[in-house]
């Protein structure tokens, strides 16, 4: 049995690991700048007057947030490869699978922000003259905006924690490096327990990044 | 310069408007009394377009507004002409609604900014002006949720006022106010009266629409009841109603 955290053994593990981090990384904020726009329009969505835009966003939120992602990267992945529709190279499938999933929870979260904004603000919007449009971004957003950091920030991390399922569709970022080296050198608790460590300490950095646009936002 | 005809409102079941007609002319301050749910805020929510009309026309300087008639009946008019419309009248509410994130300053240059692609600096000029008007020179640069209730009405007041209205309607203004904060309200309000600003005024303060009001309207159950100079309706009020309401308010 060889001898538990092994220094020698980290410093042949952690290079790789942290490539595989760096992929991670590059996923989490693909799938959370994708995400985010998708979760803004898909909020617009939801709330407008347009009833076939609300039907579409409804569907939208339903179905990604009924749907395990794991199951949806397989039919991203390896369904539309099957019937030939579509070939997705494995980090485009990651990022619009992560990015769907993300929007789809974004969305409420948006949704919710906005209508947490007393419907007086919107009156007082529309009795200047502004349009609807105007409203929404000069009175609601940035009044909202402090509603939706904090669920939002969470949603985030849950975000870069599930980049680890896209190593079902041969991503190889860094909980695949991990199980990679695993069936190389059969040393499970250190490889996993470092990824663990890489993992906790991505999320640490995000919480308080987070933290400082809470704080930013909180002019009043 | 507003000309109500026949306005019904219902929200589902609830007849709240039963046929409303009234006439304000250019100049005219026009003060509406009446019992709480009466039909007063909706009225007015009505002439802005806030809420849409099922009967009735509402026309603001001869054209009709809002709400148009076709052969299907009448249908909401182009998203436009109804913020043209929003534009030239103020609107101040009852709860204030000032805009939490912009300082009182740009509370007022919102508007002339936002939806009169004002440039910045004659915006700012212009509300200055304003909010020493309303004697709030020394708050241009504070919140809100730093102002008293009769500070943040008297924002509210110049942020109505910097689209420079053709007529300001008045949500009781001073209802959610502490007393001793209402007359430097009002005294804001009667300025502009005498400055010839055409207006409707829905208020619970006798005093305030005995001096200032040229005409005084009772609302009752989602119709006028009387209408007629303050001396007519407070002194000499014909209907019973009227007499009920005024005695139940003293
Ligand atoms: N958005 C709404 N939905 C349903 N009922 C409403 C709505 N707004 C007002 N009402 C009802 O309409 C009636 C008149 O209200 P309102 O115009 O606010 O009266 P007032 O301002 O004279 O007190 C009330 O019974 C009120 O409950
Ligand atoms: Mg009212």
């Amino acid at each position: 049995m060889p001898t538990f955290w092994d220094i020698e053994f980290l410093r042949i593990i952690f290079p790789l690991l942290l490539q595989g981090a760096w992929i991670t990384i590059q996923l989490t904020v693909m799938a959370i700048v994708l995400g985010t726009l998708i979760g803004l329009f898909v909020a617009l969505a939801k709330l407008s007057p347009i009833w076939p835009l609300r039907v579409f966003g409804n569907l939208y939120t339903w179905v990604l947030r009924g749907v395990p992602l794991l199951v949806q990267l397989y039919v991203l992945y390896y369904g539309l490869a099957q019937i030939g529709l579509l070939e997705l190279d494995a980090f485009t499938a990651a990022v619009v699978g992560l990015s769907a999933c993300a929007g789809a929870y974004i969305a409420e979260i948006i949704r919710a922000g906005i209508q947490s904004i007393d419907r007086g603000q919107k009156e007082a919007a529309l009795s200047l003259g502004m349009t609807t449009a105007d409203a929404m971004r000069r009175i609601i957003l940035p009044q909202a905006i402090r509603n939706i950091l904090p669920p939002l920030g969470n949603e985030f991390i849950t975000s870069l924690k599930d980049t680890s399922l896209v190593s079902v569709i041969t991503m190889i970022e860094l909980m695949r490096t991990g199980i990679l080296l695993d069936v190389t050198y059969f040393r499970s608790m250190e490889i996993y327990l470092s990824v663990a460590a890489i993992y906790l300490l991505l999320t640490t950095i995000f919480v308080y990044g987070i933290d400082y646009l809470e704080r930013r936002f909180k002019i009043i | 310069m507003i000309q109500l005809k026949g306005i019904h409102k219902r929200f589902d079941h609830l007849e709240v408007l039963k046929g409303v007609d009234l006439e304000i002319q250019e100049g005219e301050v026009v003060v509406i009394i009446g019992p709480s749910g009466s039909g007063k805020s909706t009225l007015l929510r009505c002439i802005n377009c806030l809420e849409k009309i099922e009967a009735g026309e509402i026309r603001f300087n001869g054209q009709i507004v809002g709400m148009i008639p076709t052969e299907k009946g009448l249908v909401e008019d182009r998203k436009e002409k109804i913020a043209k419309l929003r534009s030239s009248l103020g609107m101040v509410f009852q709860n204030f609604n000032l805009f939490p994130h912009l300082s009182a300053l740009e509370n007022v240059m919102e508007g002339p900014v936002t939806v009169k692609k004002m440039k910045r600096a004659e915006a700012e000029a212009l509300s200055r002006n304003l909010l020493h008007k309303v004697g709030l020179a020394d708050k241009v640069d504070v919140y809100p949720n730093q102002l008293s209730g009769g500070q943040k009405q008297r924002v509210a007041i110049a942020r109505a006022l910097a689209m420079q209205p053709k007529a300001m309607l008045f949500d009781e203004p001073t209802s959610a106010l502490d007393p001793e904060l209402v007359g430097g309200v009002l005294a804001v309000i009667k300025e502009l009266a005498e400055e010839g600003m055409t207006m409707i005024v829905v208020t619970h303060e006798m005093g305030f629409a005995r001096e200032v009001a040229d005409r005084v309207v009772l609302m009752d159950e989602g119709q006028i009841v009387e209408i007629g100079t303050p001396e007519e309706i407070f002194s000499f009020p014909k209907h019973q109603r009227t007499i009920d309401f005024l005695q139940s308010i003293l």
